[in-house]
């Protein structure tokens, strides 16, 4: 990381507080596939989080990780002093119930009505019951905008931004201490990217949950993050070089001088058109057809 | 004339060993992979046993389950046994008639379908209908990550989805069966005595004879085992699906192809395990009951 933003971050830097979650050399591997390597970063109680990188870097395993949906291959993830891989069943079952996830398209249960799918971790974990999940249920949809009307529809009858909504009601419905979001605001017009921002920023106000969420959407980060992780694909790493290639406040961004983050923040495809194609064997970009292109283009990007 | 001393290979046998070669690799993959997702297999159904000692699955996750697997293939189910008992009838009849033995179709009839038909055609409708719909179901719920949503709720996805398909499968799978056999036992007495005009009383009276409690047995015991084949492959593929709609489209298409192939080399081992049992206990072949 840029040693004049290490420096600008320690100055900046709110009083150190306990880390709520905390990832310790944490590494991920699929075959001889390297995700994440040797990561170690500490999410304080009631910070929000953005975790940004081009696609293919590894964020969403990484978000998963911190929550035990994948196993580190190696180092561990810290959350409020356990070690989660140490956890036995019924412990790791508790310690979700502090968990909030909202999945990058909500991941609501198709056979369930909305009502059944904003009370499924209230079953899950036995509370509260009756007449009492019930006003917890409309409460949380009231919180994200959403009519009681909805309450018996299925998710198949309701837009991308209402399941996402959805998505985030029930992850709220426990009263998390953490708070995940994949992409929140992915495949939504730039009014409902607005209004998830806006929600995820009253949530942080109404319940001291911190919060952690991957995106691409700039707009959404600088708005929303108090911090922002930028993360590199590790194959195209230096040797001795860290997959974290920013960690800092949000201002901070554009005082960076490291070129890559500049790139990504900027939305400038700079040299990597022509990595890829001349990864690929296609010559110099004027000679290809970039109106049509091959079906088989970008499918390695994910 | 100096020998050399490394004499160079014929090009022919360099040919005949890469090709051996080519070959021992393909089917060395092939039988690697086999044992792996035999092995996978196990662990999974091991699992799925261990959660349905550890906890009891809710009413809610059992009755949908066995709605879809018991209700749902009922019609199904009866329809293909009528028409088997049926077409058992119309296959038989000639040659009997040729040899004068046409009044014990009875007897062939209900016997091939208690013991053998009505338990593999109800399994392999229930790996059709059911099976490829829980692959295709679990499946799209891995793609579109409602089974990472489960577990990050707290929810153990085998205990939620697994167990209650695989008891549905196992509990039902036996009425099914009866059923299958019934209407095949009705199909052909319909076409033999109603169509054909074998006697009546003949047709029943060797059909007594001949089939005894324990090859209706036979049939429901086998049944129970083609059930569990059938909900844990179908699960097993599900949960593994890969991405995509092909990945769904694969693994519908595998859970039942699997179930099949698995259905018959199980029905062969069963046959031989019963056939011992019954000799084991009745040497000279007496009857059961």
């Amino acid at each position: 990381m840029d040693e004049t933003i290490l420096s600008q971050i320690t100055a900046n830097s709110p009083p150190a507080t306990r880390p709520i979650l905390e990832t310790r050399g944490m590494s991920l591997q699929f075959g001889r596939q390297v995700i994440l390597k040797e990561l170690s970063i500490n999410f304080n109680k009631g910070e929000t989080v953005a975790i940004i990188g081009e696609s293919g870097c590894g964020k969403t395993m990484f978000l998963k990780t911190l929550v035990g949906l994948l196993s580190p291959t190696s180092g561990s993830v810290i959350f409020d002093n356990n070690d989660i891989q140490k956890l036995n069943d019924r412990d790791m079952t508790a310690l979700r119930r502090r968990f909030g996830f909202v999945f990058q398209n909500a991941a609501l249960f198709d056979s369930m009505t909305i009502s059944e799918n904003i009370g499924f971790p209230l079953r899950q974990h036995g509370v509260p019951k009756g007449k009492l999940a019930s006003n917890l249920i409309s409460e949380r949809l009231a919180e994200v905008g959403l009519p009681n009307s909805v309450l018996t529809k299925r998710p198949s009858q309701l837009s991308g931004g209402m399941r996402k909504r959805v998505g985030l009601a029930r992850a709220l419905i426990l009263e998390p201490d953490l708070l995940l979001y994949d992409e929140p605001t992915t495949g939504l017009d730039p009014i409902m990217s607005d209004v998830i921002n806006e929600l995820m920023m009253r949530t942080r106000k109404r319940y001291p949950v911190t919060s952690i969420f991957v995106t691409h959407d700039m707009h959404s980060a600088r708005k929303v993050a108090d911090r922002i992780i930028m993360l590199y694909p590790y194959s195209r790493l230096e040797s001795g070089e860290s997959q974290i290639l920013f960690d800092g406040p949000p201002k901070l961004l554009d005082s960076t001088r490291d070129r890559r983050v500049k790139q990504f923040v900027n939305g400038e495809a700079g040299e990597r058109l022509m990595e890829m194609l001349a990864s690929r064997g296609k010559g110099h970009p004027d000679t290809l057809n970039l109106v049509n292109p091959s079906p088989f283009d970008g499918k390695d990007e994910e | 004339m100096a020998t050399d001393p490394f004499p160079r290979s014929n090009p022919t046998s360099s040919r005949l060993l890469n090709s051996l070669h080519r070959v021992a690799s393909v089917w060395g993959t092939v039988v690697v992979h086999g044992i792996s997702t035999l092995g996978d297999i196990s662990l999974f159904a091991f699992q799925m046993f261990g959660w349905m000692i550890r906890a009891r699955p809710k009413r809610e996750t059992l009755m949908p389950n066995f709605y879809a697997v018991g209700v749902l293939s009922l019609p199904v189910v009866a329809l293909t046994g009528t028409f088997i008992g049926m077409v058992l009838a119309i296959q038989s009849y000639h040659q009997f008639k040729n040899i004068g033995l046409e009044t014990r179709l009875g007897a062939v009839i209900n016997m091939s379908l208690v013991r053998e038909l009505g338990p593999v055609l109800a399994a392999t409708m229930l790996a059709g209908r059911v099976g490829s719909a829980m692959a295709a179901v679990l499946g799209t719920m891995r793609v579109t990550e409602q089974i990472d949503a489960l577990v990050s709720m707290g929810a153990n996805p085998i205990h939620y989805l697994v167990v209650p398909r695989f008891l549905a499968c196992v509990l039902l799978i036996p009425a099914l069966t009866v059923m299958a056999d019934f209407m095949g036992i009705v199909g052909g007495y319909f076409y033999s005595v109603i169509v054909l005009g074998i006697d009546h009383a003949q047709y029943l009276r060797n059909s007594r004879e001949f089939v005894g409690g324990f090859d209706l047995f036979t049939g429901v015991f086998k049944s129970v085992f083609f059930g569990a084949t059938i909900a844990i492959v179908s699960c097993y593929r599900g949960f593994n699906c890969q991405a995509g709609a092909e990945g769904v489209g694969r693994a519908a298409t595998a859970a039942f192809v699997q179930s099949f192939v698995m259905i018959l080399a199980l029905d062969i081992v069963l046959n031989i395990f019963l056939d011992t049992v019954y000799f084991t206990i009745w040497p000279t072949g007496a009857k059961l009951f």
